[in-house]
């Protein structure tokens, strides 16, 4: 096979990869900027991922598990917003109990639903995202027109074809929307006024309170959104990126996405800079035989799956530059005098 | 204004925290275009009235009327809508943003801010040059001194279009010059007939720059009167309900030989900024050297580094004998050893652990003394005893060494740890903010055990932020800019201005 439609290929499957990681990036980053750490990234796509899955199979409808998908994961966020918001908890304590939670809880209803081995069945047809096509591009259509296998196809057009109808076209209408949620989260922080008291609210609440907005509205606020993108990358996992439930299929996205997130110093471009570099380390997991052309050893996977966290740790050890979190991230807010 | 209704009027305010009586039947009445001060001592309920007044807390009875029109007022942003503006004493700004950005937070025109921001970039030009206040738009909050941030925080309230400004405490973190700039911008603001009310301990301020003034105690209004017509001694007697001495009563210094000789001390800390620019000194026995400065500027960093906690370059010498700045023998304890007491700036966090008793307290930083122990057992029973007895001679109310250091007020926290540094009878007293937070009464307790320390031949190095109390308790007075001394003065042959301008960092070869 030739390198360019390797290369392709890998950029590709980053795409891919890189969808979940963003979305749960951007809803970080809403919460931290809103100065709620939510460690429990995690556990909202997982039951996202689960009940999407669940509805869509039941109904045979993608967009019903979607809905029910985002639905679950509003759910868990709002949890996360009573413990920490109304009564002040500890909001890592309540991340970490609201993951164990979404790790058990899905694979015991998944168990009492579907008699499967704690997984749905396998989502077929209108139950899964299919890739959208792009105008132009060359893709299944074209192949049932011509009668002639796609990869054909493809490997027959010109570079900038072949870049545009496997790289650009052809994902799951989900990878569009995570990429266009990157200007959108940029253009909400930093040119409307829901943006401004969301930033201000995660620096300095007293600030907000004294200047006569709900500290309390503007974080439950950031709650929804957390919950309705994790309810995205949640559902992209089990309905587009593969075709199912199955036990803890998040496996730590929930994590990277938090690591990326301090990658990106709070920042929405940079979180999408940093989400495609984790996403293209999870390909080239996938493609050890890329790796080793490069490399003159083996690469264990395992250090390339550790290489998001090895990278956060040398940002936050202050190697490139400062990563100075949102002032008040973490601290309930107490209403002083 | 004789016949106009009084900008703001309190009729009959109550408000209790559980069993405690923060306000008691208030009434209060301060006419427009009028600037009124408010003073009492810490937890007069001065702060706890003004809150209800910006709907922090409400009121438990009573009613508030703003231009003779009862208002309620349940939430902030109820107090904005009534023309209400309140500069806090610790500034509500959001450090990370512009001028421009935390001026218009919570006042924005709509949902995006594009509009917003131009307008009020215009807007706030405006204001700015009616006022005579001088702010860059686009300057980053944390970049700028707190003398401009608090300018932010009044442009704040007048972009609000607030009739009612409310400063608390407002020039404990500022320069004499830049209190002075403050109360030339109140002034202009009250002729352009907005209304303020000043929150203050101090009485000359109130002296300098108010009209009328109402006194606090214990949750009461006990007088208004008008400035012109009062003192300050009287207002302190309002205060304390006695009569106070407010300069301190002391003889002449009678200086021996040197205690701490300090040459060339310098302090770079982790961002590698140089806090301690080579810092020479001498204190000797039997004076009291004091350390004048707005905060910031080093102090705490002198007192750390001569008390043992922080690391430094140069050379100390404590009676004659070097001591190790940067080695293992560096900390608290050997400090202690060679006579050096340390009564830190921040008590609450430094001077104390809140949670644990007065007795548990007493002995921190000498636990190890064999006074205190039985062998390998402290002697609980021995330094029970032994408190009480402190506590009696520094007044300590109560005089109960089982309660928790958090239970007592700030003025006895602080006799607290007196009692354990000046007991242990030291060559050398380091002292930080002795009276920061403490009652008018306990700050004559404090000041005379401080110049009684003194009179029995012991050396004293004083840090303060209070000019009044380095005036009066200094028998020299050395002041402290940006890590470096400018200049010593000594007390009777000085004065405020020149302290200020040293504070500031202006030196100038001519003036004497």
């Amino acid at each position: 096979m030739d390198t360019f439609s390797t290369l392709i290929q890998v950029l590709d499957s980053t795409l891919r990869l890189a969808t979940p990681l963003l979305l749960a990036c951007l809803a970080g980053l809403f919460s931290e900027r809103s100065g709620i750490f939510d460690i429990g990234l995690e556990a909202k796509m997982l039951v996202s991922a689960f009940f999407s899955a669940a509805f869509a199979y039941t109904t045979g409808s993608v967009w019903i598990g979607l809905m029910a998908g985002v639905a679950a994961s509003i759910v868990f966020a709002g949890i996360h917003g009573i413990a920490s918001i109304t009564f002040r908890g500890n909001q890592l304590i309540s991340g970490v109990a609201l993951n164990f939670l979404a790790s058990g809880m899905t694979v015991l209803i998944a168990q009492s639903w579907f008699h499967q081995g704690g997984r749905t069945p396998s989502l077929m047809g209108g139950a899964r995202f299919e890739g959208v096509e792009l105008p132009f591009a060359i893709g299944p259509t074209e192949a049932a027109e011509t009668g002639r296998p796609l990869n054909q196809l493809i490997a027959e057009a010109g570079p900038l074809q072949q870049l545009y109808s496997e790289l650009i076209s052809g994902h799951s209408v989900l990878v569009y929307i995570a990429l266009l949620a990157v200007p959108a989260t940029w253009w909400v922080l930093y040119r409307t006024r829901f943006g401004l008291r969301l930033r201000a609210v995660g620096e300095n609440p007293a600030a907000v309170d004294t200047a006569g907005i709900s500290v309390v509205g503007l974080r439950y606020s950031s709650m929804i959104i957390v919950g309705v993108l994790c309810g995205l990358a949640g559902a992209y996992l089990a309905t587009g990126l593969q075709a199912g439930f199955v036990k803890d299929m998040t496996a730590g996205r929930g994590y990277i996405a938090l690591a990326a997130l301090i990658f990106a110093k709070w920042r929405p471009w940079h979180a999408l800079g940093a989400c495609l570099l984790f996403g293209l380390l999870q390909a080239l997991a996938l493609r050890t035989d890329v790796v080793e052309a490069f490399f003159p050893f083996k690469m264990p996977v395992q250090l390339l799956d550790s290489m998001p966290y090895i990278l956060t740790v040398v940002i936050l050890a202050g190697f490139v530059g400062k990563a100075i979190p949102p002032r008040a991230g973490g601290q309930p807010y107490v209403k002083e005098r | 204004m004789g016949d106009q209704a009084p900008a703001i009027e309190l009729r009959g305010i109550s408000k209790a925290f559980g069993p405690v009586q923060a306000n008691k039947d208030i009434s209060l009445s301060v006419a427009k275009g009028a600037i009124h001060g408010i003073i009492g001592e810490n937890g007069a309920g001065k702060s706890t009235l003004m809150s209800i007044l910006y709907g922090f807390y409400k009121a438990d009875r009573g009613e508030i009327l703003i231009n003779g029109q009862e208002t309620q007022i349940p939430d902030s942003q109820a107090a904005i809508a009534a023309g209400i503006g309140m500069v806090f004493q610790h500034f509500k700004l959001v450090e990370n943003f512009t001028v421009l950005e935390n001026v218009v937070l919570g006042a924005e025109e709509g949902a995006l801010l594009r509009t917003t921001m131009s307008n009020a970039r215009r807007h706030l030009t405006e204001i700015a040059e009616e006022y005579e206040m001088d702010v860059d738009p686009d300057a980053v909050i944390e970049e700028i001194g707190v003398g401009m941030q608090q300018r932010v925080e009044i442009l704040k309230s007048l972009y609000r279009e607030a009739e009612i400004l409310i400063l608390d405490e407002p020039t404990g973190v500022l320069t004499p010059a830049e209190a002075d700039h403050l109360f030339r911008i109140l002034r202009g603001l009250r002729d352009e007939g907005k209304t303020i009310i000043l929150i203050t301990h101090k009485l000359r301020e109130i002296m300098d720059v108010t009209d009328t003034v109402s006194v606090m105690r214990r949750g009461e209004m006990t007088a208004t009167v008008k400035t012109a017509e009062t003192s300050p001694e009287a207002l302190a007697e309002l205060m304390v309900g006695r009569k106070v001495l407010l300069r301190v009563d002391k003889k002449p210094a009678q200086p021996g030989r040197t205690v701490l000789k300090v040459d060339n001390l310098k302090v770079v800390d982790d961002d590698k900024v140089e806090r301690l620019k080579g810092i020479s000194l001498e204190v000797r026995a039997g004076e009291i050297l004091g350390i004048a400065g707005v905060s910031g500027n080093g102090q705490s960093e002198l007192l750390r580094v001569l008390g043992g906690i922080e690391r430094a370059t140069g050379q100390v010498e404590i009676n004659g004998q070097q001591i190790d700045l940067t080695g293992r023998h560096s900390d608290g304890r050997s400090r202690r050893e060679r006579g050096i007491a340390h009564v830190p700036e921040d008590r609450q966090r430094a001077g104390l652990i809140m949670d644990f008793a007065a007795w548990e307290n007493i002995v921190f930083g000498y636990q190890w003394d064999p006074a205190y122990n039985n062998g390998w057992l402290m002697d609980n029973a021995g330094i029970r005893e032994e408190t009480e007895g402190k506590m009696e001679r520094f007044d300590v109310r109560p005089p109960h060494a089982h309660l928790e250091a958090k239970s007592f007020s700030g003025g006895n926290q602080q006799k607290l740890v007196l009692a354990r540094e000046i007991e242990r009878n030291p060559d050398l007293l380091l002292v930080g903010q002795p009276t920061r937070g403490v009652d008018i009464g306990a700050i004559e307790f404090i000041h005379q055990q401080i110049v009684d320390l003194r009179d029995a031949g012991k050396a004293i190095l004083l840090v303060s932020v209070e000019l009044d109390e380095i005036m009066g308790l200094s028998d020299r007075i050395a002041v402290m800019f940006d890590g470096k001394i400018m200049g010593e003065r000594l007390p009777g042959e000085t004065n405020e201005g020149e302290l200020g301008l040293l504070m500031a960092g202006v030196t100038n070869g001519g003036s004497a």
